[in-house]
């Protein structure tokens, strides 16, 4: 108990210290994704939509990469205040001190396992710390919402889409 | 598929996107009404058909039936607020408000219900509101109802809305229809994303077309930021426009003077408002006692298909749980179902990998259930608080107390009965550790040793009353009966913000009648003619 009590303080210093430092980072407000916020957006996609995603490699890498333009377009529609929370969680997750003692992923995110991803994931979802827990329920919004934005994932789950006829 | 609004612009319509403003404006008007929705609407039509001039305004967008494409891809950032993301303080809490012309009007469900009789008789108790009750309201829900074609559906059920009736009539709880505010309703099941068929009588189709008809005028892309006032009188209001983002400041302002100005931008942005523009409020009243019937959900998998994204998305509905303890007692429930189209279902359930996308292969026998909590009545349910960000914008604090948890628990509980009793073979509360049960007495043991807390049993609202609320007198309110300020003579609230708690019912058809009696009396009062003769 007390041992873990005090990793959920550590871990909620260091995450206080991160934020501060994200939130510097994007002081500037919203702006396009970096190629290491898309690298590690398409590692979690690449882990979230598991079951959905086709096991063809390259297949995969280009919905990945599509979902990626997914969630940059539905964080431009957020409001300001929300955009900024999300840059600083993205700025967090891409800087390695935070990826490790924050996610608990000690390689780059391109490297790192779907398991070791899974086990962050599941970390967050459920962390006693809200904030992670709001981050995770973020991540997964924003993951599933722009994989079944897409017209070609409604196939698979048997929605007709809209009635086509005389609008 | 004719586009009335379309046509009135065609037509000569005077709408102004601010996003296309190329300098600042100021504009003189009788009325400013500030929001478009159903407040902002019926205010509108009422006091426009006085012989007054108005100017509307209206923070997101003009879109009509050619551009409602039924994607929620579309839907979801063009007509709601944040994108349909908005969110309490704490992330617990998603929101679901409507932001375009005709507000919320334009994307909800069209479930049309009269205040029922005991939340006035609390509001005359409780907050001194004697002149309201149903019998002294009745003639002015009848007029809008009759405006708004507001009547009984006839068509039957979709197969989503069916299981709530079969598994009720199985256990013996009483079901209901619910009425509907449609007009050659096409039964397609896309209301959530503007109606593209003009059949849902919402503001956008209606009283606004009727307003903009008689000369008034409609901003859109343009936020209101500050009431300007002096002896007792706003003089002014300033206002930003918007790019067509929605988002991004334009740069430009527009300042609007008038004789009296509405506010009707909804629960949250109303009194935002007036926090930022620092109206008098010595009893701290403004902003607080905000109600959201937070929404619990319980999804279930039915042997054959429910295709619960087809047909009028809400047509049953159950008031059993909301009539099983004093009004003020353990909170009651409303059950209803939603419609679920894959962005809206696939965000809303729990998990992710193989899980989820198992669930999500079963989409088209996903049945689900709400339960809408009523807030507001127990002494212990004291609702949230709308206050301002750094840059002035909203934010609304809502704590999830015990009172709401011990609710939400009894209404997973009730809504897994029922979706057993109807069929289901698997049921699962939206909770991020429940792992989903094969039968009513699984479900019975696993949902009672759920944790219910924020973050992990997912809370939704659609449905944002209070922060302006009516009272006697300023000790206890920020409006009176008619929504009137209690101290700036020439501001009156007209929308959702006016409700002194929630209403149990979803709130539309409480926001055109109580809009409807507090417009006609303004109209009088501004026009110089005989009041309403109905009470």
């Amino acid at each position: 108990m007390s041992c873990s009590r005090r990793q959920f303080i550590k871990a909620g210093l260091a995450g206080s210290c991160l934020l501060s430092l994200a939130g510097w980072l994007n002081a500037a407000g919203a702006r396009r994704l970096s190629d290491a916020e898309r690298e590690m957006l398409a590692a979690l996609s690449n882990t979230m939509l598991e079951g959905a995603l086709p096991t063809d490699a390259e297949q995969r890498r280009q919905l990945v990469d599509l979902t990626v333009d997914g969630i940059a377009t539905a964080v431009a529609g957020l409001s300001l205040a929300a955009q900024k929370e999300v840059g600083e969680l993205f700025g967090l997750l891409v800087v390695a001190p935070g990826r490790r003692i924050l996610a608990g992923v000690g390689k780059p995110w391109r490297e790192a396992s779907r398991a070791e991803i899974s086990e962050f994931l599941q970390a967050w979802r459920s962390s006693r710390l809200n904030l992670l827990q709001s981050a995770y329920g973020a991540l997964h919004d924003l993951i599933f919402g722009a994989w079944y934005a897409r017209s070609d994932t409604w196939e698979a789950i048997g929605y007709p889409g809209p009635p086509q006829g005389v609008f | 598929m004719l586009d009335p609004i379309r046509a009135g612009l065609a037509g000569g319509w005077k709408h102004i996107d601010a996003a296309t403003l190329t300098k600042g404006q100021t504009f003189e008007a009788d009325v400013v009404i500030i929001g478009t929705g159903a407040g902002g609407g019926v205010t509108a039509d009422i006091l426009s058909d006085a012989g007054l001039r108005v100017v509307l305004v209206e923070e997101g967008p003009l879109r009509s039936s050619s551009d409602f494409k039924m994607r929620e891809a579309d839907a979801y950032p063009q007509l709601y607020q944040e994108s349909a993301s908005r969110k309490t303080a704490d992330k617990a809490i998603n929101i679901y408000q409507g932001r375009c012309v005709g507000g919320s009007t334009t994307v909800n469900w069209t479930s049309s219900f009269r205040t029922p009789p005991e939340v006035f008789e609390f509001w005359q108790h409780q907050f001194g509101l004697r002149q309201l009750s149903a019998e002294s309201m009745s003639s002015w829900f009848a007029v809008m109802e009759h405006k708004l074609s507001i009547r009984r559906w006839e068509t039957s059920p979709n197969a989503n809305n069916q299981a709530l009736a079969i598994g009720g009539e199985k256990l013996g709880i009483p079901i209901a229809s619910i009425k509907r505010n449609v007009k050659g309703c096409w039964n397609l099941g896309y209301c959530g994303m503007g109606c593209p068929t003009n059949a849902k009588q919402s503001m956008l189709v209606t009283t606004i077309p009727a307003a903009l008809n008689r000369g008034a005028t409609l901003y859109t892309r343009l936020r209101a930021e500050r009431l300007r006032f002096a002896g007792g009188r706003v003089t002014a209001v300033d206002c930003m426009a918007l790019q067509p983002d929605g988002i991004h400041p334009a740069g430009k302002r527009v300042h609007l003077r008038a004789r009296h100005f509405v506010i009707a931008g909804g629960a949250i942005g109303s009194p935002a408002l007036l926090l930022r523009s620092g109206v008098p409020d010595p009893y701290r009243r403004l902003g607080k006692r905000t109600f959201l019937h937070p929404v619990v959900i319980s999804s279930a998998l039915m042997p054959e298909r429910v295709d619960a994204y087809a047909g009028a998305p809400q047509t049953i509905y159950s008031d059993h749980f909301l009539h099983q303890a004093p009004i003020d007692g353990p909170l009651g429930f409303k059950l209803e179902v939603p419609p679920l189209h894959p962005v809206l279902l696939s965000t809303t359930l729990q998990g992710y990998g193989e899980a989820h996308a198992r669930l999500m292969r079963e989409f088209t026998h996903v049945n689900a259930l709400l339960a809408l909590l009523r807030d507001g009545f127990n002494p212990d349910s004291r609702g949230g608080q709308v206050g301002l960000d750094g840059n002035g914008l909203p934010v609304l604090d809502y704590p999830i107390h015990d009172v709401i948890w011990d609710a939400a628990r009894r209404a997973l509980l009730a809504m897994a009965e029922i979706q057993f009793a109807a069929g289901a073979r698997w049921v699962s509360p939206a909770h991020e550790s429940a792992p989903g049960y094969a039968s009513w007495a699984e479900a019975k043991k696993g949902i009672a040793e759920l944790p219910l807390k924020p973050l992990v049993c997912r809370v939704v609202s659609a449905h944002v009353m209070g922060g302006c609320g009516m009272a006697d007198a300023p000790q206890r309110g920020v409006v009176d009966h008619r929504g009137r300020h209690f101290w700036l003579g020439n501001l009156s609230v007209h929308d959702g913000s006016l409700f002194p708690t929630s209403l149990g019912v979803n709130p539309q058809l409480s926001i055109y009648g109580l809009v409807a009696r507090n417009a006609s009396l303004l109209a009088a009062e501004l026009s110089g003619r005989p009041v309403p003769l109905i009470p």
